[in-house]
């Protein structure tokens, strides 16, 4: 199997490698945690007020699938990162001027709506279709990662479906380690109920991986990495390609905030032993 | 008119159907009853006739698909044995439990029945139609939803119903037969991450109790006392049989090298991007009440914080009640209380 190079050292080399892989990363935006967030109802449907004002984030698991994904391209040679992220342009292109100094990667950008009410079949559809035109990629050497659930929807769906859409016979979700072997294979472990993983060995690409938490650190801000990365990123959204997202059927009946508000009670006046026993009374209550 | 499917699949004995599933039978009941339609029951395990034993009383057409390559989960299995089911029951609506046995194969399952799917569902109702209810934005919206898309597949949330509990006996289970591909992927095993006893996010638990990062933070005598944290929220558990979560922030101190509290890791995590666990009652200690933190405590019944800031986000109407005090000597009181009384 061979790999052409990107970048410098395309142009004088080309290698055989047995083990490389080519990954690619599916991530969308989701408003930063911190804000607060109001449905509203427009034209459109359902959606959050003022999105496209409120400070975004990577989806965070989608995030770790990122670190995660470099690390691993780093530890293979001749691997390669693409990051597929569908979202609205000019909000892509805000993200990316910080994500692009977390991690090497080549931008795949989809000018679509944000937000978690999109139907996941439809978002599925596209990404599989974008994935599927990607120039160069080996799909006997594919590694489709993406959040195990995105902050905003938080189904679970849109990566499997992708996956599915691709032919991909092995899923993994909820990751939080791969482990390669040299033959590339790899064993992976995913959350399972009462806080255990479950272990399983895959023969190796291509192979979806929807990652949880992971172990790697967010990785410090690297301005060359930024800088490399940003060769590529501005030409990738300027030629993005403008989607609709199907509704599939999908109709939303009410949108809403949890009405409960709870009128809290800040006890100051009480020594540490009086506080021990009204917990002990409140922990023995039914 | 629909046609009800609701999937199952057996726990680690692979002879005796999940909690999950067992809720998801009681769901699809329900809603078979309220719309006067018949009910199919899919099991999935090594041994899913006799499964099938505990929801006979239900009264539903039971198809099963069993044999030792359904014994673990695995992609490739589950969703040829579900999408067999699927086309034996023809089903218009298909309920099965968001486990993450199910989670990992349904959606492949509805587009290979040329259907549609929605997860995490907290209920079903309606009076004219389907109409399914969800979180999204990690549990800060909730919405309300329908589809003309059928078949409809919905994966229903744990902790929402009662598991079905009705007399056992011995069904006529349908056998069905699966193709099955070559595989690629090979159970290993389960895993445990060692964490000194201290385990993670237990849903049995009737309180769970949540460790911030205020405690390996310099406390007001000047010293980090994260030995002493770790030993009194240790004791704590042992004495309390609560259920450890954590913040974000504390567990990625430990990813990070600084191995303060050794116990802790990324399971025991609770908000944006960790679990939203029912527990009855939460206490939470030495933890800011941030909103990608409190996000998981959506399904928390009562709340209660220890915090030595009285302007901490539980102060605004994130808990029942605030103690504003320090969390090490309140938790060194309540362990020798708990002691006492469990004496």
């Amino acid at each position: 199997m061979h790999l052409l190079l990107s970048g410098a050292a395309k142009n004088s080399r080309e290698r055989k490698m047995p083990n490389f892989f080519h990954i690619v990363v599916c991530a969308g935006i989701a408003p930063d945690p911190l804000q607060t967030l109001e449905p509203a109802t427009g034209p459109n449907g359902p959606g959050i007020k003022n999105e496209m004002l409120l400070p975004a984030v990577l989806d965070p698991w989608a995030a770790s699938a990122l670190y995660e994904a470099a690390h691993l391209a780093a530890s293979c040679a001749g691997s390669k990162v693409w990051l597929v992220s569908l979202g609205p342009k000019a909000k892509l292109q805000q993200l990316m001027m910080t994500v692009a100094q977390k991690a090497s990667f080549e931008l795949i950008a989809i000018d679509g709506p944000i937000g978690g009410f999109t139907d996941a079949h439809a978002t599925a559809s596209v990404l599989a279709g974008t994935i599927s035109a990607i120039a160069g990629l080996d799909k006997t050497k594919l590694l489709l990662f993406g959040g195990w659930e995105s902050a905003t929807r938080g189904a679970g769906v849109a990566l499997q479906l992708t996956g599915e859409l691709l032919g991909i016979a092995d899923q993994f979700q909820g990751v939080d380690r791969v482990e390669m072997s040299d033959d590339g294979s790899f064993e992976v472990l995913e959350r399972v109920e009462g806080g255990k993983h479950l272990a399983s060995n895959c023969g190796g690409a291509p192979a979806v991986l929807g990652w949880a938490t992971g172990n790697l650190p967010e990785p410090r801000n690297n301005p060359q990495v930024g800088m490399a990365n940003m060769r590529t990123m501005m030409p990738a959204l300027q030629k993005a390609k403008t989607v609709a997202l199907d509704p599939n059927g999908l109709r939303y009946i009410s949108v809403s905030l949890p009405s409960r508000q709870r009128s809290t009670r800040v006890v100051k006046d009480l020594n540490p032993d009086e506080i021990a026993r009204e917990l002990v009374e409140w922990i023995g209550a039914e | 008119m629909e046609s009800i499917l609701v999937l199952t699949h057996c726990d680690e004995t692979g002879a005796a159907l999940s909690k999950g599933s067992l809720e998801a039978v009681t769901a699809a009941h329900e809603l078979a009853a309220r719309l006067g339609e018949a009910l199919s029951i899919g099991i999935v395990g090594s041994k899913a006739e006799s499964a099938a034993q505990s929801v006979a009383s239900a009264g539903a057409r039971v198809l099963s698909v069993s044999g030792e390559a359904f014994t673990q989960p695995r992609f490739a299995s589950d969703a040829a044995a579900c999408t067999a089911i699927c086309r034996a029951a023809q089903p218009t609506l298909v309920l099965a439990p968001h486990s993450s046995r199910f989670g990992r194969v349904m959606a492949a399952v509805a587009y290979r029945l040329g259907g549609k799917i929605d997860t995490h569902i907290a209920s079903i109702g309606g009076t004219e139609g389907i109409e399914a209810s969800r979180w999204l934005y990690r549990q800060r919206i909730e919405a309300v939803l329908t589809r003309t898309s059928r078949p409809w597949f919905l994966l229903m949330d744990g902790g929402i119903h009662e598991p079905w509990s009705g007399e056992a006996a011995v069904p006529h289970a349908e056998q069905l037969a699966v193709e099955l591909p070559a595989f690629r992927t090979r159970f290993v095993g389960f895993r445990s991450p060692d964490q000194g006893g201290a385990g993670t996010i237990r849903p049995e638990a009737k309180l769970l109790f949540v460790a911030g990062a205020g405690w390996t933070k310099k406390q007001p005598d000047g010293q980090i006392r994260a030995a002493e944290a770790g030993d009194l929220i240790l004791q704590f558990l042992r004495l309390s049989a609560a259920s450890l979560g954590s913040s974000k922030s504390l567990v990625d101190q430990g990813g990070d090298g600084n191995a303060v509290l050794p116990f802790l890791n990324h399971l025991n995590q609770v908000g944006q991007t960790g679990s939203t666990p029912r527990h009855p009652k939460g206490l939470a200690t030495c933890c800011h009440g941030e909103e990608p933190h409190v996000v998981g405590w959506r399904f928390i019944g009562e709340r209660r914080a220890i915090s030595l800031d009285p302007n901490c986000g539980w102060t605004r109407g994130k808990a029942d009640v605030v103690y504003i005090a320090d969390a090490f000597q309140v938790m060194a009181r309540l362990n020798a209380l708990l002691a006492k009384s469990g004496s």
